[in-house]
């Protein structure tokens, strides 16, 4: 038995939107080089559409797999629809990921959570 | 398929699996029983006896025969512990990087009242002899320290550390595992008292080991029952495995020069391929280490994500990351030779043995290669490295 579903493998082989987005409005960091998995996520956000993600992860499989996943449920979606991410509908989305490695969809959840925090800050701080 | 995870375990040699497969067919009595049948067992079990013995410079009547490595670890330590307990004398000294099956092992009895000293090994991942001389005290009952470390491949001074505890009157204890079968080992030489093998690791079956345990040392049971093994191991024994063991372990060092001398070619070669990695680092000594033994650090990626490609390019390895124990803490060998966190997630461990050809060596630098290239390439630790936000560690 392989340790990841066939969809961790493929989001792990192709993650989808990987990158960096220069004009982004919003920017979210998480975890630490010391736990071994650090996500990147970079939002374009207009009239409170996600109309653009990117990634960038440090991490293993599982990580590398959630990030691009997360990147995927939230794209053109609203902002709103976008809080309500949570790591499990990441894991769930890649059928499923080994028990010790739901860390690595939390760390997704956060990273989108803390980008949009971050893209709200902008906005109060902008009125 | 490219096999460079030899430290795991090994391919079992063609003649090891067919001295099992024979045995087992034919030759199936229980060398306890008395008869005729059964008593050919026995023979075939002493047999192995001799030859395990002779590969290590040992009597046949010191080597008793185990499961592996680990419960030879168990039993060598549980017992000197015992033994030291009975004579009021509860330390042990041993080193932050030895493998579970010792550490673990010593974490209980920490917890039964011993005291555990752990020595440093040091960047380089060596233990200095004078260090172990200067932590052995008056209730010192053990020093155990690996010949050979699993990840990083170094060898330790076992001759030089056997020396110091033979001075002071002190058991020594070694886990030979890795060694047993890549480079010499005589236990009358390198003066061990006690030291464990196991079979998978020199082309045996998995499942079988030996403990030796010198002459007029005190030894305990970790598994009562019957009288086999002189009444030290209980269990009806696995002759076809001991035997399969034997026949591995006389290939094994019959060969060993020619082993040595053309593994540590290739392993060199390895090294200097991937040493051109940027912001990479060798784990352990580049000279004292096994022959087959590379283990690098890469600044900025993950250890799981590299084994995963390599995997995918056919490549099987190894990597002392959190991600792929399941615990958050990298390796805690990487981190008893000093390196941090950050760096320690990222590490891949190559170990290749004789079938290895030059061509799967260069294989493995560029896969390797295009792999952390790839995987830096998004990177968000990566990205702050090079743009100067976060400072280069290797
Ligand atoms: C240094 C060392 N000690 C002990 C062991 C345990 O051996 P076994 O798997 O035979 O129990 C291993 C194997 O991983 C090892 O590398
Ligand atoms: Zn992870």
């Amino acid at each position: 038995m392989a340790l990841y579903s066939e969809k961790v493998m493929d989001h792990f082989r192709n993650p989808r939107n990987v990158g960096v987005i220069e004009d982004a409005n919003g920017i979210g960091e998480v975890g630490n080089a010391k736990c071994g998995d650090i996500m990147k996520m970079y939002l374009k956000i207009e009239d409170d559409i996600i109309k653009d993600v990117k990634f960038e992860t440090f991490g293993c499989g599982s990580a590398i797999a959630s990030s691009s996943m997360a990147t995927e449920l939230i794209k053109g979606k609203p902002v709103a629809d976008a809080m309500k991410l949570t790591n499990e509908a990441v894991a769930e989305a890649l059928d499923g990921l080994p028990d010790y490695k739901m860390h690595c969809s939390v760390l997704a959840e956060e990273a989108i959570k803390n980008a949009l925090d971050d893209y709200h800050k902008r906005c109060e701080e902008q009125q | 398929m490219i096999y460079a995870d030899n430290a795991a375990t090994t391919k079992m040699s063609d003649k090891a699996i067919e001295t099992m497969v024979s045995l087992m067919k034919e030759n199936y009595g229980n060398p306890s029983s008395l008869y005729e049948f059964g008593q050919k067992s026995k023979e075939v079990l002493e047999e192995a006896r001799a030859k395990v013995a002779n590969a290590i410079g040992a009597n046949p009547k010191e080597i008793y025969f185990t499961s592996g490595g680990s419960e030879s670890d168990n039993q060598a330590i549980n017992s000197a512990a015992k033994a030291g307990a009975l004579a009021g004398k509860k330390h042990i000294i041993s080193s932050a990087f030895e493998h579970h099956a010792v550490l673990h092992t010593l974490n209980k009895l920490k917890k039964e009242g011993f005291e555990i000293t752990l020595l440093d090994v040091h960047e380089n991942g060596l233990i200095d002899p004078k260090e172990v001389e200067d932590a052995i005290r008056e209730d010192t009952c053990l020093v155990t320290i690996m010949f050979a470390n699993n990840e990083i491949g170094t060898i330790e001074p076992i001759r030089e550390i056997g020396e110091v505890c033979k001075k002071h009157g002190i058991p020594f204890h070694t886990d030979a595992v890795q060694a047993i079968g890549h480079i010499p080992v005589n236990v009358v030489d390198d003066n061990i008292d006690m030291l464990s093998a196991s079979a998978h690791k020199f082309h045996g079956p998995k499942g079988v080991g030996f403990l030796y345990v010198r002459k007029g040392v005190r030894l305990f049971n970790l598994i009562e029952g019957g009288a086999q093994e002189k009444g030290k191991r209980a269990g009806t024994e696995n002759v076809p495995g001991i035997a399969a063991m034997a026949v591995a372990l006389e290939d094994a060092v019959a060969n060993l020069d020619t082993y040595g001398k053309a593994v540590t070619a290739k392993r060199n070669r390895l090294i200097e391929g991937i040493s051109e990695i940027s912001h990479s680092a060798l784990n352990g000594d580049a000279v004292k280490r096994l022959p087959g033994n590379v283990n690098f650090c890469f600044e900025g990626i993950e250890g799981e994500s590299i084994l995963l490609l390599l995997d995918d390019k056919g490549i099987a390895a190894s990597s002392g990351s959190a991600c792929t124990s399941g615990s958050l803490d990298p390796s805690h060998v990487l981190l008893a030779i000093g390196r941090v966190h950050d760096v320690a997630h990222g590490s891949l461990r190559l170990t290749i043995d004789e079938r290895t050809t030059d061509e799967e060596v260069e294989t493995i630098i560029t896969s390797v290669k295009e792999v952390v290239e790839y995987l830096r390439g998004f990177s968000p630790v990566w990205r702050d490295l090079i743009s100067g936000k976060r400072e280069f560690i290797l």
